[in-house]
């Protein structure tokens, strides 16, 4: 649905699934504690070693979905050096969201995990 | 590169950004806050302040693709630029006024036909009946011209016009009866939902059922104010004309009237989309002008009728009173949250409306059951069926706004949640307005 809410760029992962993997990916490090634009990036640079690489500037769309639908909640205030900046929390809806897209990633990496052995040896092998 | 250059490029950079109403200032705010992060940690990293600035900027992505992702996601706001993309993209701009220009000639002509074939034929009565089909087709084929609406869409489109205007035209009404005077308020509605779908299935965007309330709200008051210039143009000339011709002031009031409103229709139309920031800037004033105005007087009105009771004389004029109360109520609602920013927190404004929710529900509940009691002791009539069938909508439809409004207060729920809500029911009143036109007729038996 919104597929082109992270521009692909990066060589490695397919533009589809990095779509549908934004909004957990987000959700998720938002969990860990609040945030703001530029410091979950770094975390999702940090987390995929670099290898899935966004236009920057589409976190702020899918941040603004994630708000409308209220998965999360935002809250502008200054930043140390004295900046302002526009801080996010993860909420309950957000939680429980979370939890749901958790269970349904982890029934699909299961699904093919019972099959990537088998059928494609090698496949696998670390970039 | 002196840090001032830098300055003055983000500044050109921002306003790029923002140029084309998608990226709001504060959204402005939050990448300008990115791009500065991101030149910081570039610049520690060694790079001079010029090639900081142009990385970060690629690394936010063109200009072009960001502005196009807020729009997408933020498509409320879109509505304010379509009037710019649509003349950006029409090869000829001016076509559009053409377009429109003779579409309102041809409303102004039908509205003077319908007045004459009302004054000279004995079919006077049955053309204020059918009143609605001689403006609103008119309107909706206004739209499928300038939306180059294909083919079979409009096929879609004219089916159930036509099938409607077979329906009535057929129907042997009793002349001057209860189904025939229903009809004669039914019918515009359920036209005004053709003109919704023309509206939004020729759309070159994905424009939302939302944006039809926006445009039906703009719309109505481009029409009153228009009706304000023409009365005045109107009632002058009457009296300048009045020393050379008696007659004049007659045959204004028969045939230019007519024509300026069905002209007006159109004309509204164009208006809303072409003059978009003139009444955008309006609506929401007054829209939290009249909200709490008639929350204040639901409010007494409920407790007046809790203290008192409803009286014996709680008769049908009364009844279509409040019926007309509570729809403007629900208008007000619907339009205050198509105006409404959806990301704000709920604020006092969503206090007010769900106050006016709450005590046009209880309203409604009494309207409801005097109604019920009226039934159950005269029987049911076509008026009873259509009333009680609107008032039941109504109740469902106030009951879960008002059980979403408590929740948006609380923080439990969002205003998407309650705006989505809004939206998908609104089809049912227009299901419903079918029935009355189509069933009820031949159900009473012409009646």
């Amino acid at each position: 649905m919104y597929c082109n809410a992270w521009q692909y760029e990066g060589r490695n992962v397919d533009k589809d699934l990095v779509a549908a993997m934004a909004s957990p990916l987000v959700l998720a490090i938002l969990a860990e504690g609040d945030s703001y634009g530029y410091a979950i990036l770094k975390r999702v640079r940090e987390l995929s070693d670099d290898e899935l690489e966004w236009s920057d500037g589409m976190l702020y769309p899918l941040l603004h979905r994630l708000e409308r639908s209220g998965h999360v909640r935002a809250d502008w205030s200054a930043s140390p050096e004295g900046r302002r900046r526009r801080y996010y929390a993860i909420t309950d809806a957000g939680r429980s969201q979370l939890a749901d897209q958790r269970r349904q990633w982890q029934t699909a990496t299961r699904t093919l995990g019972g099959i990537w052995d088998r059928t494609v040896p090698g496949a696998l092998g670390t970039a | 590169m002196s840090t001032a250059v830098v300055e003055d490029d983000i500044a050109a950079w921002r306003s790029a950004v923002t140029t084309g109403g998608a990226v709001t200032s504060a959204d402005a705010d939050e990448l300008e806050s990115h791009l500065r992060d991101q030149i910081g940690e570039l610049r520690a990293a060694g790079l001079a302040a010029d090639e900081a600035f142009l990385v970060a900027v690629k690394r936010l992505g063109r200009v072009d693709v960001l502005t196009a992702a807020f729009a997408r996601e933020h498509s409320d706001r879109l509505w304010k630029q379509l009037v710019l993309t649509h003349t950006a993209d029409a090869a000829t701009p001016a076509r559009l006024p053409v377009r429109m220009g003779a579409f309102a000639v041809v409303a102004a002509v039908l509205l003077d036909a319908a007045q004459a074939l009302a004054r000279f034929t004995p079919a006077g009565e049955v053309v204020l009946r059918d009143l609605g089909f001689f403006v609103l087709p008119v309107l909706a084929a206004y739209f499928v011209a300038v939306r180059w609406t294909p083919w079979r869409r409009v096929a879609l489109l004219a089916a159930p016009v036509v099938v409607v205007a077979v329906a009535v035209t057929l129907y042997p009404f009793r002349p001057g009866g209860d189904t025939e005077l229903l009809v004669a308020a039914h019918l515009p509605v359920l036209l005004w939902f053709v003109v919704g779908a023309a509206y939004l299935v020729g759309a070159a965007r994905g424009l939302r059922r939302m944006d039809f309330v926006r445009f039906s709200g703009e719309w109505a008051i481009y029409l009153v104010l228009i009706g304000l210039g023409g009365g005045v143009l109107v009632g002058l000339t009457g009296l300048v004309l009045a020393p050379i011709t008696s007659s004049a002031p007659d045959a204004l009031s028969t045939w230019v009237i007519p024509a300026g409103a069905g002209g007006a229709v159109i004309v509204a139309a164009w208006l809303v989309e072409a003059k978009k920031n003139v009444i955008e800037n309006l609506a929401p004033v007054l829209t939290a002008i009249f909200t709490p105005l008639f929350a204040a007087m639901l409010l007494v009105a409920a407790a007046v009728y809790a203290a008192f009771g409803v009286g014996r004389d709680f008769d049908r004029d009364l009844l279509i009173v409040f019926d007309v109360l509570l729809l403007v109520v629900l208008a007000l609602v619907l339009y205050g949250l198509s105006a409404r920013d959806p990301l704000r927190p709920a604020g006092a404004m969503d206090a007010v409306r769900t106050t006016a929710v709450v005590a046009a529900l209880l309203l409604d509940l009494l309207v409801l059951g005097s109604m019920l009691a009226r039934i159950g002791e005269l029987g049911l009539t076509p008026n009873r069926v259509a009333a009680l069938g609107l008032n039941l909508l109504l109740v469902v439809d106030l009951a879960v706004t008002a059980w979403l409004s408590i929740r948006l207060l609380a923080g439990r729920s969002t205003a998407d949640r309650l705006e989505r809500w809004q939206t998908a029911y609104l089809p049912v009143f227009g299901a419903w307005a079918a029935v009355v036109v189509l069933v009820l007729p031949p159900a009473f038996g012409f009646a």
